[in-house]
């Protein structure tokens, strides 16, 4: 088979599986499971064996039109270079790794089978959007993922959570979808095709008319999809999705596509200085707030998500500073240990029995019970956190490394301003991100108090992925060798400088995190907290959709618990409360967005209660007025019936001769 | 001899207004049915003044006249049946007294008009029961 | 149109038999007319206003048989017969009966007449003012001729009858026996086992 018709199958076989999921779902349960992950684990060997064949030499290419479409032509095309390669083998390895850990668990769940079709659906659109060659093909899987997330993060629909959560979902990423469509639309007009290797093209001869404006319309959905300040807010809610979607969705491939989206559109970006400019303040807002806010929450998964956010502000860091490599080489070791640590999460839930740090800050021996979490945990946590040799480290020194090189000016046609503030927020970053991670790992598994429960072993689904995904966030970092050939070939390798800073400032924020956990932990003993799911023996899903619905009623907020044993509040101080509450940026949208649109329902409720309706009432009263003064002639008396017949006929009679007469 | 066709066609004229009133006004059936018959030999009246008038070699009127004849001989036999029948199960000939196919009264008007969407069906079985009324046909 | 056709036909009609007969110079036929008509007129008006029921029966005898002497004096001899026969001899005992048998009672009853009485009045005399304007308006100048043979003598009704109208006649006499027997079927007795109504004779 040639290169392309493998890299067709690559998103066609998940896309198969979904449709056969949905249609044999219910009716053959047997072949649910299989139907799930067999596709994926194909279309992960067909993307392995793509990756191979294209091996960073030059793209693959192939394009068939369909159909005519007007000035613009729209065309199914393969646009397969390095990094489609590389990242679409990321896809494929995560979502096999979900659908593997989604058998056990949702073992017992009953909409399991649209779940996966779904999962398998999602991972059909995101294969789409890696492998498109043109940007419609590319906006048609870009929006089923939107879709997919919207479904997905609604699975446990029975709480409210769930189902404001999917709806903000939803609605925040389309905000940033209709500039995004406008933008994608310029970009045509401008380049004259959809094609990604036409535009580049065009970028590259200079023919972009309105490069600002369109860069900045493309940001807004790239803001929205990869979770970007001001667009972010939407992620953490997100989070009352089941585990698995969390890892597959909203930290690994889809709040990545943003990110990748940019990386191989770049030259249409760094054609506006402004818009790199606007993409790093944009970073640099999301790195830092999202670090903040990460230390102060209290579920674990809404933690991993304000790192998740980060962490996507790290790469879009590194496309402002001009490079791509850096930040697709965050975004594939990212993707690595961020499915690893949401997976973790999910294990650690169901062991535990509730979400809540504060409540996990109180069991003792938590890490006994799953010692593959535990470990595998800790992997990530240090790649998280970017502690050398694990593969964040390398990562994240290419990105800050790309924002030095920016910075002193070794950059052509990169504004240094851009560089400055990348690496400087990536710098105040890597310490608050170490402190979180520290805050995590010592919270969940180093509490005091009373055993943890027992629910005996993890499913081998479950923890053996685990430590699938472990082996990249340990060694991916070996790869900074080989990268760069895949890349644009320019050096991924941690510069002295900001590896020195990088680290010191992580060390530094583990360390401080540490001392306040140990001023703190005191306090634990004291305070007394816990929630505790109800249904030890359910599977995992079952298990945290009750932790979820029973966090807002034991702790007051789904985001924090009011727990002075946490190091994040001594840390934090007085900024903790806003931290937590994700600086407030919700209460500025309910005023802004929700209360205005709120109102103007109100208005649209008044105007139709009141006012069409009393027009439809009135439509209906007068016939019935009229009908009730008709129904006096029907008094069943047949004379007079008799009597009103007959008149009409002499009235008719003589208005038949007067015409007559008339007419002679 | 000679007639002036306006004498019978205004006598004829005349009795049909005569009949229609008693049709419209007369309370008995029976006299109601009398009127039919006073309608009916009016026609009779203007169809022979017209036969005679057109001297019509077929008698086209004068035919129609003896059919129109034993059709009301026909007519008030089975009119009569009928006015017996209702008298046997109502206990009364009057014409104005047969009012089943009537709205309901007043009260309930103000009813619906409160609740428009209540259904009138029940409303209207109580007021006519149905079994007089299949009485009444049979 | 039809009327004023009409209007002309019987003019040029008029024209070619006979000079112009004029209303004030009545025959000695428009004179019988013209009195037996107001009598069975008068007959008629009593017949459908009197409050006395077994009168009306009565007062319509009057009525059709004034009806069947102006058949007879507009020479349909035939239909004069059969009109006494027929309405006089039957439809009127008929009626009679029926009277008797739903116990009309003897004597003025004071609700002979419905409340529809207005009602009809006016509509009675509308319909008659514009008949009557129609009629006379059209046929003011028509004259019937009355000579020559009879033109309803039994012989030619006879012969008409049934030579060229002989198979509606027969239809007619299965008219006539379905409605004899809807007659039969209407007046028998409700089935047995319900109780007899009241009003049962």
């Amino acid at each position: 088979m040639t290169t392309t018709t493998l890299a067709v199958l690559v998103p066609l076989l998940p896309f198969l599986g979904a449709a056969a999921g949905l249609l044999l779902g219910r009716r053959i349960p047997g072949l649910v499971r299989p139907l799930a992950v067999l596709p994926t684990l194909t279309a992960l060997v067909l993307a392995v064996l793509v990756a191979v064949r294209q091996g960073g030499d030059r793209p693959v290419d192939a394009a068939t039109e369909l159909t005519p479409t007007g000035s613009v032509p729209i065309e199914l095309a393969l646009h397969i270079d390095g990094f489609a390669a590389l990242v679409a083998v990321l896809v494929g390895v995560v979502a096999s790794c979900v659908q593997i850990y989604s058998t056990g668990y949702l073992r017992d769940d009953p909409r399991y089978p649209s779940y996966a079709a779904l999962v398998s659906l999602f991972t059909s659109a995101m294969l789409l959007v890696v492998y498109s060659g043109d940007l419609m093909v590319l906006l048609v899987g870009w929006e089923i993922m939107g879709i997919c997330s919207y479904f997905l993060v609604g699975h446990y629909w029975e709480t409210p959570e769930a189902r404001a959560a999917s709806l903000k979902a939803f609605l925040v990423t389309k905000l940033g979808d209709v500039p995004f469509l406008i933008g994608l639309f310029a970009l045509a007009a401008d380049a004259g095709s959809f094609r990604v290797t036409t535009i580049l093209a065009t970028v590259a001869d200079g023919g972009l008319d309105h490069p600002t404006l369109i860069a900045l319309l493309l940001l807004a959905g790239v803001a929205g999809k990869s979770a970007q300040f001001p667009l972010h807010t939407w992620l953490p809610d997100a989070m009352a999705g089941p585990t698995p979607v969390s890892a597959l969705i909203h930290a690994a491939t889809m709040v990545a596509a943003g990110v990748y989206f940019v990386a191989r559109l770049l030259p249409v970006f760094a054609a506006s200085g402004a818009a790199l400019v606007v993409l790093a303040v944009m970073a640099a807002v999301t790195m830092a707030g999202s670090a903040l806010a990460a230390l102060a929450q209290d579920d674990i998964k809404r933690v991993l998500a304000y790192s998740t956010i980060g962490q996507l502000g790290y790469m879009t860091g590194a496309l402002a500073v001009g490079d791509r490599g850096a930040a697709v080489f965050h975004l594939l070791s990212h993707g690595a240990f961020k499915a690893l640590l949401f997976l973790t999460a999910g294990v650690i839930i169901h062991a535990a029995g509730t979400n809540s740090l504060a409540a996990m800050s109180r069991m003792k021996g938590l890490r006994d019970r799953v010692p593959d979490a535990y470990w595998t945990m800790t992997v990530a946590l240090l790649a998280l956190a970017a502690i050398p040799p694990f593969s964040g480290f390398f990562s994240k020194e290419a990105v800050l490394g790309a924002a030095e090189h920016t910075a002193t000016g070794h950059a052509a046609s990169v504004p240094t301003a851009a560089g400055w503030i990348v690496l400087v927020a990536g710098l105040l970053t890597a310490l608050l991100t170490a402190a979180y991670a520290t805050r995590l790992w010592l919270l969940a598994f180093h509490g005091r108090g009373a055993d943890a429960p027992d629910h005996g072993k993890q499913p081998l689904a479950m923890t053996a992925v685990l430590w699938v995904l472990a082996v990249p966030s340990l060694a991916f970092g070996t790869a900074v060798g080989v990268l760069p050939d895949w890349f644009d070939g320019r050096s991924l390798s941690p510069t002295l400088t900001t590896s020195v800073l990088g680290t010191g400032l992580a060390f530094g924020g583990a360390l401080v995190t540490y001392g306040a956990w140990r001023h703190t932990t005191a306090l634990a003993a004291r305070v007394p907290m816990g929630a505790v799911a109800v249904s030890p023996d359910g599977d995992g899903g079952q298990v945290e959709a009750e932790a979820i619905a029973s966090h807002a009623p034991a702790y007051g907020d789904v985001a924090s618990a009011h727990d002075p044993a946490d190091p994040g509040r001594l840390l934090l101080g007085p900024l903790h409360r806003h931290a937590a509450a994700g600086f407030r940026l919700d209460a500025v949208y309910a005023a802004l967005f929700v209360r205005p649109v709120q109102a103007a329902a109100r208005l649209v409720r008044f105007l139709d209660r009141e006012v069409v309706e009393t027009y439809v009432r009135g439509a209906g009263t007068a016939p019935r007025w009229l009908g009730t003064a008709v129904r006096r002639a029907q008094t069943g008396n047949v004379q007079t019936y008799l009597s009103a017949l007959l008149a009409g006929t002499v009235v008719l009679a003589v208005a038949a001769v007067l015409v007559a007469t008339a007419g002679a | 001899m000679h007639l002036h066709l306006a004498y019978p066609a205004v006598l004829a004229a005349l009795l049909f207004c005569v009949g229609l009133y008693g049709v419209l006004a007369r309370r008995n059936a029976i006299l109601v049915l009398m009127s039919v018959e006073l309608m009916l030999n009016a026609v009779n009246l203007n169809l022979v003044a017209f036969d005679v008038w057109l001297r019509d070699s077929l008698h086209a009127g004068q035919a129609l006249t003896l059919f129109v004849i034993a059709i009301a001989a026909a007519e008030i036999g089975i009119g009569l049946a009928i006015v017996l029948a209702v008298y046997r199960n109502r206990g009364t000939s009057a014409v104005d007294a047969l009012r089943d196919t009537a709205e309901p009264s007043a009260p309930d008007e103000s009813q619906e008009a409160q609740e428009p969407d209540d259904s009138q069906e029940p409303q209207q079985s109580q007021q006519s029961p149905q079994s007089q009324k299949a009485e009444a046909t049979a | 149109m039809t009327f004023a056709a009409a209007t002309a036909v019987s003019a040029a009609k008029t024209a070619g038999t006979a000079e112009t007969h004029g209303f004030l110079s009545p025959t000695g036929v428009e004179i019988a007319f013209l009195l037996v008509g107001l009598v069975t007129l008068g007959a008629a008006v009593i017949t459908v206003t009197t409050r006395q029921l077994v009168h009306a029966a009565l007062w319509l005898v009057v009525a059709l048989g004034g009806l069947a002497v102006e058949y007879l004096l507009l020479t349909a001899e035939f239909i004069a017969w059969v009109q006494v026969l027929i309405y006089v001899g039957s439809v009127v005992v008929l009626l009679l009966f029926g009277l008797m048998l739903t116990r009309a009672p003897i004597g003025r009853s004071p609700d002979a007449d419905s409340g529809n009485r207005p009602v009809a009045l006016a509509v009675a005399a509308a319909a008659a003012a514009a008949l009557v304007w129609v009629v006379v308006d059209a046929f003011r100048t028509t004259v019937i001729d009355l000579d020559g043979a009879a033109q309803g003598s039994t012989d030619v009704t006879g012969s008409v009858l049934f030579r060229h109208w002989v198979l509606p006649f027969e239809a007619l006499s299965v008219l006539l026996l379905a409605a004899l027997v809807g007659a039969i079927v209407l007046s028998r007795k409700t089935a047995k086992g319900t109780p007899a109504p009241e009003g049962d004779r």
